[in-house]
């Protein structure tokens, strides 16, 4: 069903997530999913070669979620494939009854496992959401009429809403809202106030909103994505709780803490959370119990 | 070889105000300025220019900066800077100017080497010149990704994803739009790059 169906229905959805491992064999992944994802999960996302790192593909991935009875999200970047390859793809997936994209301008290869590749970047997550917005219409991209019905997907992308400076993301959001974006899964968010801050501003536009939850692994992790990722500032008060205990930082227990406490500060003020877990899926249900989800 | 064309009338049009000072380069002309174009352009803008400036290799900081002093009266009192250069030209120009924007009147289609000057800039000779809608600094080259539709969200710090050492070329089209007042002029349109303009390249040098 698509998302925006879901949060139609239910008020608050939860998505979480699945990286595809490097290699064929995703039997044990997709069991994983199964055992901690459904039921509990509206919908599972499902990355495309995240970091740059090449694996197996999030399109195969997604139908086997469909067929184990998951809702897929396809997310597709722009990164190593042209306009043909995104279109030719992003119809496949409509003949695989997948019905929710998440559309990403993707990471740079050189942050990748293989630096040397070609970047592509033909298209941008503004660009392709337009091109699947066309396709939706009956005619791709170029204008050439496609066979048969349109395709019929529920678009969605992401934004950072603790990223400063906040404006160039919010004219960015505009964007792909007028290219078609139909809801938003956030970057993950340790600030409950800064959270609310952006909600308030985006209020005009009436779209749906998922905020981002990473657990929290380790001071380490903390500490990297502090230096190293985009939008992402984890508080010293939340280093210092993980630093505190730590057998209950490994067991994972404060993670989930964490987590739980996050969902249920920022609940009220979106439709929905997306649950990214890094591989400790096991944790999901955990944090959603806690959360009182 | 140098292969420009003029931009479209009415493109140009929405982003000049009455009271243009046109700048000319001619430091290639000997290699191809389309002269002719820019007349009947200029005819049909109906611009009541009355500076028309040239100079030569824009492309060279130190020579640029000497022009906009030497043409300082001419420029002050303009409200619209109409350039024909080489995309590398104006955005040298461009950098050096803070309030006033500076508006490309033509696409680079092919520049063999970049700018006959060595220069900070550097242009891809997409065909479709996109520095007036972003402050004169260009994505195509100064984006790590070549993005033409803003930030991809990997930028931390004001750096790029790819590297600490590189600024992230669309937060600063950020701050000059915002600087100058002009971000409604990029951040309303949404741009898919055509690259068979890029492909009108000649494959042997001429
Ligand atoms: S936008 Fe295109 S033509 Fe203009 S400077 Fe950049 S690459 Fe050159
Ligand atoms: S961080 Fe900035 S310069 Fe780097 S790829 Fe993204 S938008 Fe382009």
């Amino acid at each position: 069903m698509k998302l925006t169906e879901l949060i139609k229905k239910k008020n608050f959805v939860v998505t979480s997530e699945i990286g595809p491992p490097k290699g064929w064999q995703v039997e044990h992944h997709l069991d994983e999913a199964k055992k901690y994802f459904a039921g509990i999960v509206d919908a599972v996302n499902v990355t495309d070669n995240q970091s740059s790192v090449m694996r197996f593909g999030s399109l195969a991935t997604c139908h086997m979620l469909k067929d184990r009875g998951m809702e897929p999200v396809f997310q597709v970047t722009c990164r190593d494939r042209n306009r043909l390859a995104l279109q030719s793809d992003i119809l496949s997936a409509a003949g695989l009854g997948i019905e929710n994209l998440l559309l990403l301008t993707g990471d740079h290869p050189k942050l990748g496992d293989h630096p040397g590749s070609k970047p592509v970047f033909d298209l941008d997550s503004v660009s392709l959401t337009h091109a699947v917005r066309q396709m939706e219409s009956g005619v791709d991209l170029a204008g050439n009429k496609l066979d048969g019905d349109p395709p019929k997907f529920c678009k969605g992308a992401v934004v950072s809403p603790c990223a400063e400076p906040l404006e160039p993301q919010l004219m960015k959001m505009e964007k792909k809202i007028n290219a078609g974006t139909e809801f938003f899964q956030t970057q993950a968010v340790y600030e409950p106030e800064k959270f609310a801050r952006f909600m308030e501003k985006i209020k005009g536009w009436n779209v749906p909103v998922l905020v981002g939850i990473v657990i929290l692994k380790s001071v380490g992790m903390a500490k990297f994505m502090n230096e190293n990722v985009a939008g992402v500032f984890v508080p010293d008060p939340l280093i210092e709780e993980l630093r505190k205990d730590k057998e209950k930082t490994k067991s994972g227990q404060t993670g989930v803490e964490i987590a739980a406490r996050l969902i249920k500060e920022m609940k009220s003020m979106c439709q929905g959370v997306h649950i990214m877990p890094l591989g400790w899926d096991q944790h999901v249900p955990a944090i959603l119990d806690a959360a009182g989800l | 070889m140098f292969i420009l064309e003029t931009k479209p009338k009415e493109e140009l049009e929405k982003l000049l105000k009455p009271g243009v000072c046109v700048i000319k380069c001619i430091g290639c002309r000997e290699i191809s300025l389309p002269e002719e174009k820019i007349e009947e352009l200029l005819k049909n803008l109906e611009l009541d220019a009355k500076d028309v400036l040239a100079v030569d290799y824009l492309c060279n900081a130190d020579f640029t900066k000497s022009r906009l002093l030497k043409y300082k009266s001419e420029i002050d009192k303009c409200n619209s800077i109409l350039v024909f250069s080489c995309g590398v030209g104006l955005q040298v120009l461009a950098g050096m100017l803070e309030e006033k924007s500076a508006v490309q009147g033509l696409n680079t289609i092919y520049i063999s080497g970049r700018g006959l000057a060595p220069s900070d800039y550097d242009c891809d000779q997409c065909g479709e010149c996109l520095l007036n809608l972003t402050g004169g600094i260009c994505p195509v080259t100064q984006c790590s990704k070549g993005l033409l539709n803003g930030p991809c969200g990997g930028a931390k710090n004001g750096k790029c994803e790819i590297s600490k050492d590189l600024d992230c070329a669309w937060e600063k089209i950020y701050k000059k739009l915002e600087a100058s007042g002009r971000l409604d002029s990029y951040f309303r349109k949404m741009k898919v790059r055509d690259y068979s303009k890029a492909l009108a390249k000649p494959k042997q040098p001429v």
